[in-house]
């Protein structure tokens, strides 16, 4: 049986047909699960994708977080399985208290949609298994708040347990230390604000993301 | 009765707040050189069934620490506008 991800859709995501897309093109089967669904256990991983969420409104990620399909989303979560946030993803898992610190608005409070390079900081995660620690990947940046805070305490924590896993060369919105994904303690849970799904194919002008699909799915914590 | 409340949402101490930043500058090339800082936030205003005050204002603190503040980079003030007021649905 193929690998089967699921991509979990709210009113508002946009990303969705993208990423089914992406992880198609590598040979994976993939289904787009409604944010009414409330079992996931048959899936290999799970991808939050990008877009705007309830319209973004209140906060990215504020409304979608009491969906039901997020109590579903931190079963498999809690029980190891891989989990990946992608942009609206990312804000929403943080906003569930799956990852630690939050998005705030870029620093020069413009919509960036670019592309950037990132450097894999850690391989002792989900997203990054199957990277070469200090590999550059080129990546396309598509948010408004991308700007990633914590308080002190969790920065050192995530700096001193190698969670941070990907970092901004050149960094674009104002994340402390250049943080463009970090991971939860045990590593399964991971969230990044650069898209995967749009360096998929050389037609999109990058092909790097599909090396970070393939570690989410066939890594060091794939089922 | 019906209570009106306001949930006032600021960054936290310490958090950027860009937004704030620009219009200082703003007012500043405006010739407004007494301002010395500004803080950009938003209200919430709510209506709330509740027998007291007291009542309302518990809710509406519970409902901030709850969805309306995220607490990583906000700080919530809840505070009773009126009482009684007309349902304006």
């Amino acid at each position: 049986m193929p690998i089967n991800v699921a991509v979990i859709t709210f009113p508002g995501t946009n990303c969705e047909y993208d990423t089914v897309k992406a992880l198609e093109r590598i040979g994976y089967s993939a289904e787009l699960v409604w944010h009414d669904a409330v079992e996931l256990n048959a899936y290999d991983a799970l991808i939050l994708p990008g877009g705007f969420s309830y319209g973004d409104y209140l906060r990215p990620g504020a409304i979608a977080r009491f969906s039901p399909v997020m109590q579903a989303v931190e079963e498999f979560a809690r029980s190891g399985g891989p989990v990946l946030g992608i942009c609206n993803g990312f804000q929403l898992l943080a906003e569930a208290h799956l990852l630690p610190g939050a998005l705030q608005k870029n620093v020069s409070l413009r919509f960036i949609c670019r592309d950037v390079e990132v450097r894999v900081d850690t391989v002792r995660s989900s997203l990054t298994s199957l990277a070469s620690k200090g590999q550059i990947l080129s990546l396309p940046i598509n948010h408004f708040e991308g700007n990633y805070t914590c308080d002190d305490a969790t920065l050192k924590i995530l700096e001193e347990d190698e969670r941070v896993l990907l970092r901004y060369i050149d960094n674009p919105n104002g994340s402390v230390h250049s943080i463009a994904g970090i991971c939860n303690e045990e590593g399964n849970i991971a969230g990044m604000m650069p898209h995967p799904e749009r360096a998929s194919d050389e037609l999109l002008g990058s092909t790097d993301g599909i090396l970070l699909f393939r570690s989410l799915c066939e890594g060091k914590f794939s089922r | 009765m019906l209570y009106e409340l306001s949930v006032e949402i600021m960054p936290k101490p310490g958090i950027a707040d860009p937004e704030g930043a620009t219009i200082l500058r703003a007012l500043h090339a405006l010739g407004f050189d007494v301002t010395k800082r500004v803080a950009v936030g938003k209200v919430i205003k709510l209506q709330v069934e509740a027998d007291t005050g007291e009542e309302a204002l518990q809710a509406a603190e519970s409902m901030a620490a709850k969805l309306l503040a995220n607490p990583v980079i906000e700080v919530a003030r809840v505070s009773l506008v009126q009482e009684h007021v007309a349902s304006t649905d």
